[in-house]
């Protein structure tokens, strides 16, 4: 009835994942209390859980990302305090069992469900404003992506405390996760939360591509695109060109392990370089997927607060399509120690050299935004001067990388993982939690408060210093990642520093959490001098969602913008906005739709049940999804107008709060 | 206290003193390379690299809101000439690292014997290399001497000053053999044979590990490579064949002991599994690594010399493995 689901499978039996438990469980019941003591169930339904709306999408994205971000967090505080103790004999307090676990589930979640969910948020936020659209191409399946997320991120959580998590690492090489040696469902949890969460990004990239290509203001000519919005089209690009890899070779390993298929296994005919083949093949272009956006990110806040166009628009351009290319030919560098002849390690060595040409060219770009500006460094602004830096060493290391030669002793070393940490937390990291800072006060026209993101750049600055530094010299002490004890003497003052080092990242993380709290608290109190009432709350934002009001209305635009060049915006802030020549119309808008919910819990019941070989249960939650799609598909009532009395009255508003605003100053 | 402050930049050099950063004190060529082309790959980047981030701060402190007396440009944005050196600056860098990423990747390839000058160099170019078998297995390291008819478990001896032609196969799952003092790694996997050349240089005891994750022995699957002059290694060999070292085992090392030593140990929740003792081995039955390959490949492995293909019968085990020999 049940499949391999026993009472067994519940860890009653280690502290750790008890005590966890009982921390979720408390905060969440403490949630659910206050949802149902103020009232917010019906609110929540109808104003979130069942939005269409890119704008709140974006918001409950990213609201999963910092979740992700703690849980994610948490097992990098258990690795580092595990090899700060577990030396010359002593086996620390995590056994591998445990602590293979942790790694796995570390890497897979800051991957997929914290740096995929931050930047799909932001993503969902800023592209259609920036383009002047008012939503996305197919607002219906931005919704179905977000829940496919939603429903990946649950079972990897689940898996903590019912049953067990993959012990593989984040892309679970064969054949050590092959049911030969890998019996339990931690292997399949990872299958499922994966494959799930690949399939909603991958719509995700079909929306993003299409909107971008079919639904800019009219007279936005591609040479006007703003750049995080060219950043996201490559990435999408890489998404639509990409995932589909991954999928198809995650299904070659669910066929292993369900059907004793032999793709990959030892045996059989299969071939674990398949895999890495498959698997990196998707996984390289991943990591530009990810760190695009962010370079697009720094784009716009270093042209913000510098106050002056960002130098060298068609370069930045140019740069991130080579980028894009030259990303999906580099994959065999994850392996070149699997014996490749010399020709081809080299043609791939050379290839992911050449990468740092047009990421070079960025870092060039940037300084010379700064460079005869008026720089102003507010918030945003400080992780971008800590991102230059930290990103140039980190690419320094990659290009030490990507010489086979040296690569050869350098391979799944420490060293290694202090590089792609170094690129992740210092690019991807640094370049998402800046944009939040950038993008808040235009999503709910309240700001984050200054000093405390100030102060978490500051630990996040120096904590990744300390933390990682010390890892790239064991690293060339001769350490492998993915160790659970060791004996020798060197490496230990060092992981010493490590774990000093996730200490000051958790005060930075703190300082994150307080930066959001306050938030909140200003909202509440209807804090004056932390509300933006003129849309602009930089004052020298360039882009079309700056030139609309803070909390965007649910329409985006009243009017259609006209597009007058690169960075409409500050013409316009110049030159005078034009008289808008037509009256206001009534707006085609999508209507909200409970499907999206629906298809995601029957899609998590069909990953449950796989996971745990419940049979009836998957076709319950496979057919149920499919008369999901059904449904959706036959329903003719998705579209309304709004009426021009709202939205006059809109306008009108946010011209009184404008010319308050200039009249006080 | 003061005073001792004055110490703090010096203390990382301090930290490292006494303490081998093995990547950068190799044993032999092979690791020197891999050190060279690290060392060589830094100090090319550093020349970007340090003015960039020293650039990066003077900027923006140079042009901060704060300091109205700075030249302000609020249309400036584009500049050929800028252009051409930002771009050609990184082109011009990446070229020359890509000239010497084609020699060192040819030069250093591991599939190939040690080039003839590098011989020459380590006074090796008459030696005759030592052929031994590496076989991963759960968890533990086992190396076949084929011709001293010998075998060892976690320990790999070796003698100095000669060129060392390693046969890579796994019996469990795919890891990565690796000596970070010697030099390059490779994987190994199952049913398939890699290959690895290495020399040391110096008579020294090198920590050898599983670089690759193998499962819940992963951290305890490490080995010592020991390298030792050629006249003591010989006595070594001779000591193995006896059976009369600390670390013998007294079976022969056939069909039926391997599957015994082969066999993972069992695993718990709770605990690391042991590491493997050292074992010594002083009678391997013959092609036992083909075998050990020839199983995952419906029972054919290649030949000694590489050129074709044989049949290996795991069935009829008996002491001579190898049956027909067929062409490819």
């Amino acid at each position: 009835m049940l499949g391999k689901l026993t009472l067994s499978a519940i860890p009653y039996d280690v502290p750790i994942l008890v005590g966890t438990f009982i921390g979720v469980a408390v905060i969440g019941l403490a949630v659910l209390a206050a949802i149902t003591y103020f009232r917010k169930w019906g609110y929540l339904w109808r104003e979130w859980l069942t939005t269409v709306d890119h704008k709140k999408l974006g918001v409950m994205y990213i609201v999963l990302a910092i979740v992700m971000l703690l849980r994610g967090f948490a097992d990098a505080v258990m690795m580092r305090t595990q090899l700060a103790l577990s030396y010359q004999g002593n086996p620390g307090y995590l056994p591998p069992h445990h602590y293979d676990q942790v790694f796995s589930a570390h890497g897979t979640i800051m991957i997929f469900f914290m740096a995929m969910a931050f930047m799909t948020g932001l993503f969902n936020f800023v592209v259609p404003l920036q383009v002047g659209a008012r939503d996305v191409a197919f607002p219906f399946l931005n919704s179905v992506s977000f829940y496919m997320t939603l429903v990946g991120a649950v079972l990897i959580n689940i898996s903590l405390f019912v049953g067990e998590f993959s012990n593989v690492g984040w892309l679970g090489y064969p054949p050590v996760s092959e049911l030969q040696f890998n019996p339990g469902v931690g292997v399949d949890y990872y299958i499922w939360a994966v494959q799930i969460s690949g399939i909603g990004t991958l719509l995700t990239g079909v929306n993003f591509f299409t909107t971008i290509v079919k639904m800019r203001a009219p007279g936005m000519k591609w040479m006007q695109i703003p750049v995080f919005t060219w950043t996201a089209f490559f990435s999408n690009i890489m998404i639509l060109t990409t995932f589909p890899i991954l999928t198809a070779t995650i299904s070659l390993l669910s066929l292993d392990r369900y059907l004793g298929m032999h793709f990959f296994t030892n045996d059989g005919g299969g071939n674990v370089m398949l895999y890495l083949n498959l698997i990196w093949a998707w996984g390289h272009p991943e990591v530009y997927i990810l760190i695009l956006p962010a370079f697009g990110v720094f784009s716009e806040i270093a042209a913000t607060f510098s106050g002056k166009p960002l130098f060298g628009y068609k370069t930045m351009v140019y740069a991130s399509g080579v980028i894009t290319f030259l990303g999906s030919i580099v994959w065999v560098h994850h392996f070149f120690t699997m014996g490749a002849g010399a020709d081809v390690n080299t043609f791939f060595g050379i290839m992911t050299m050449f990468i740092a040409v047009p990421t070079g060219v960025k870092i060039f770009n940037w300084l010379f935004t700064m460079y005869k500006g008026r720089v102003r460094f507010e918030g945003p602004m400080n992780w971008i001067v800590g991102f230059m830096i930290t990103f140039s060493i980190g690419g320094m290391t990659g290009v030490m990388l990507a010489m086979p030669a040296a690569d050869w002793v350098l391979h799944n070393s420490l060293f290694l993982v202090a590089h792609f940490h170094n690129v992740i937390i210092g690019g991807v990291f640094f370049g998402y939690v800046a944009g939040m800072n950038y993008w808040f006060p235009k999503v709910f026209g309240y700001k984050l408060r200054d000093s405390w993101g100030k102060w978490a750049f500051r630990f996040w600055f120096v904590g990744f210093y300390l933390s990682f530094i010390p890892l790239y010299i064991v690293g060339l002490e001769g350490m492998t990642r993915r160790l659970n004890h060791y004996d020798n003497p060197n490496w230990h003052p060092w992981l010493l520093v490590a774990c000093v080092g996730v200490f000051v990242l958790t005060l930075g993380v703190l300082c994150q959490v307080g930066q959001l709290v306050f938030a909140v608290v200003d909202a509440v109190n209807k804090k004056h001098d932390a509300q933006d009432l003129t849309g602009d709350n930089w004052g020298t934002g360039r882009t079309l969602e700056w030139s609309i009001p803070s909390p965007v209305p649910h329409y985006n635009f009243a009017r259609l913008p006209v597009i007058r060049g690169l960075d409409t915006f500050d013409t316009e802030k110049e030159l005078g906005r034009p008289k808008p020549v037509s009256e206001l119309q009534p707006i085609h808008m999508p209507k909200y739709s409970s499907l999206g919910p629906i298809l995601g819990f029957f899609t998590f019941l069909l990953g449950f049940a796989m996971v745990w070989h419940i049979w009836w249960l998957a076709i319950v939650g496979l057919v149920g999804a499919f008369i999901a799609v059904v449904v959706r598909s036959a329903d003719l009532d998705i579209d309304y107008y709004v009426p021009v009395e709202e939205i006059r009255a809109d306008e009108e508003a946010f011209a009184k709060r404008l010319n308050a605003t200039q009249a006080a100053e | 206290m003061k005073r001792l402050w004055r110490f703090f930049p010096a203390l990382p050099a301090l930290m490292l003193s006494g303490c081998t950063v093995d990547l950068l004190q190799p044993g032999g060529p092979i690791g020197e390379g891999n050190r060279d082309m690290m060392v060589l790959e830094f100090a090319v980047m550093m020349c970007v690299v340090v003015p960039t981030c020293i650039a990066t701060l003077v900027i923006a402190w140079k042009y901060r809101a704060a300091n109205t007396k700075a030249e302000y440009k609020p249309k400036w944005a584009h500049s050929n000439v800028l252009e051409v050196f930002i771009w050609g600056i990184p082109v011009l860098i990446i070229a020359v690292l890509s000239c010497i990423n084609f020699w060192s990747t040819h030069y250093y390839d591991p599939y190939k014997p040690l080039a003839q000058d590098m011989l020459k160099r380590e006074h090796a170019e008459n030696t005759k290399p030592l052929e031994v078998q590496v076989v991963s297995l759960d968890w533990k390291w086992l190396f076949i001497y084929p011709e001293q008819g010998i075998a060892t478990i976690n320990e790999l001896d070796v003698p100095t000053k000669t060129p060392l032609d390693l046969h890579i196969t796994s019996d469990s799952v795919m890891t990565s053999f690796f000596i970070p003092q010697l030099g390059s790694q490779i994987y190994s996997m199952a049913g398939m044979e890699t290959r690895l050349h290495l020399l040391a240089r110096k008579p020294g005891s090198y920590r050898g590990e599983a670089a690759q994750y193998t499962g819940p022995g992963f951290s305890g699957m490490k080995f010592r490579a020991i390298a030792m002059p050629q006249e003591q290694f010989a006595s070594w060999v001779e000591n193995v064949r006896t059976g009369t070292s600390q670390f013998a085992e007294k079976d022969a090392l056939d069909e039926k002991t391997y599957r015994r030593y082969a066999t993972p140990p069992a695993v718990s929740n709770e605990v690391a599994p042991a590491p493997a003792p050292v074992t010594y081995f002083s009678n391997v039955q013959s092609a036992l690594f083909q075998h050990i390959i020839a199983k995952y490949n419906n029972g054919m492995a290649r030949d000694a010399n590489g050129s074709g293909v044989m049949h290996m019968d795991m069935q009829n085990n008996g002491a001579n493995g190898t049956s027909s020999a067929t062409g490819m």
